[in-house]
């Protein structure tokens, strides 16, 4: 198994997370996934680097380094993401139910792991 | 000139960089020499905007001063350094009390109790503003009979805080770490200074043009449903944004001292009072 599939793995094995992404930052392309059944991987890839790209100048113009971990809460669930090594980010959505913290320890591992 | 304040005035004139200002300003408020006393601790927060001392001393010779509005802002500044400065905590709760505002002292006094459970001069505190509540009395003088960070204040009167109203009154740090953004990227409230001083809010504000529909999007394509909140754990700090209204969106920035669930629960109150402001001047 690959580092890159590791990293999935060990992130995908969380109860409630719904799927794993391995995405570019700069232009949202999919390097590696692992998704269920109706997540659209190429949509989370996307959107969720544009989103962190944006926070990450925002950050950056509000004097602050680039974040180790994001955390977008939506109604029935959410998406975290891990920037990576440069221009990857981990990306996760996740269920109401999912254990958020444990996921963020375990992204913020598999990221550094990437580098 | 008393000794004390000859060595700390000659210390600080040899190292006009050095932190004695605190002492110099301190010893110099405790005299009753405010308006030196003032002069020193500007000087000082100057040179110094990032360090809470230097905001909490401020915010200690303009209450002796009656300058309520002034104080409360500094020790605003204070906690948005320092959100578990327990000084800044009492002094608001203090100056909240003489504006007659019970709930708000009480729940800085309780917030204080939290960080420092030990200090009986907090629940001397508590119990006197909560008996005032109910028996809508005199205002107690725990500030100034207890022996507490914050020193007595009697010269204050009991004129309340006459500041302009804000978005985020009543929210810890007042306006400061709290950014309220329209759809076009354009501030309507709150400031965001960088650690160098530097306001940073309209370049900030301007980069979070678009990021509300953009959360929108992203979540909805997922099968999320809408957007609640958008949490950023940076080596350096902490930033919430949250959406008060449709079109606009709030930015709460913290040091990374202060847990991010925390500052969670700081962005929803400040979400609540920059809603309750825009409908007031909306």
């Amino acid at each position: 198994m690959s580092p890159t599939e590791a990293a999935l793995d060990r992130v995908t094995r969380i109860p409630g997370v719904r799927g794993v992404l391995l995405v570019t930052g700069s232009d949202g392309l999919v390097v590696a996934e692992q998704l269920m059944d109706g997540v659209d991987g190429r949509a989370a890839a996307a959107l969720t680097a544009s989103l962190v790209g944006r926070l990450s100048r925002a950050a950056e113009s509000a004097g602050l380094r680039p974040p180790a971990f994001v955390h977008v809460r939506g109604d029935t669930g959410s998406v975290l993401a891990a920037p990576a090594a440069v221009d990857l980010v981990l990306v996760a959505v996740v269920g109401p139910d999912a254990n958020v913290g444990l996921a963020r320890l375990e992204m913020i591992e598999a990221a550094s792991r990437l580098d | 000139m008393s000794d004390d304040i000859r060595s700390l005035t000659d210390r600080l004139a040899a190292e006009p960089s050095s932190l004695a200002f605190l002492e110099l300003g301190e010893a110099l408020r405790r005299r009753g020499q405010l308006e030196a006393a003032y002069k020193v601790a500007r000087g000082g927060a100057g040179r110094y905007p990032g360090l809470a001392d230097a905001h909490d001393l401020m915010a200690r010779i303009l209450s002796d001063q009656a300058d309520l509005a002034g104080a409360f802002d500094s020790w605003s500044s204070a906690l948005q350094l320092d959100p578990m400065r327990v000084s800044a905590l009492k002094g608001i709760a203090f100056l909240y009390f003489r504006a007659g505002d019970a709930v708000a002292a009480l729940d800085h006094l309780q917030r204080a109790a939290e960080v420092d459970p030990d200090d009986p001069s907090i629940v001397q505190a508590i119990e006197r503003v909560r008996r005032e509540v109910i028996t809508a009395g005199p205002p107690p003088e725990a500030e100034a009979s207890a022996p507490s960070p914050v020193p007595a204040s009697p010269t204050v009167t009991s004129t309340p805080p006459t500041r302009s109203e804000t978005a985020f009154d009543g929210v810890d740090g007042g306006e400061q770490g709290q950014l309220l953004v329209d759809s076009n990227g354009l501030r309507l409230g709150g400031t965001l200074a960088r650690v160098d001083g530097f306001d940073a809010s309209d370049r900030v504000a301007a980069e979070l043009a678009g990021a509300s529909r953009e959360a929108a999007r992203a979540t909805r394509l997922l099968g999320l449903g809408g957007w609640h909140s958008i949490a950023l754990e940076c080596p350096d700090g902490h930033m919430v944004l949250s959406s008060p209204t449709a079109d606009t969106v709030l930015l709460t920035v913290r040091d990374h001292s202060l847990p991010m669930a925390r500052v969670g629960l700081l962005a929803e109150r400040a979400a609540r009072a920059a809603r309750s402001w825009l409908e007031r001047v909306g």
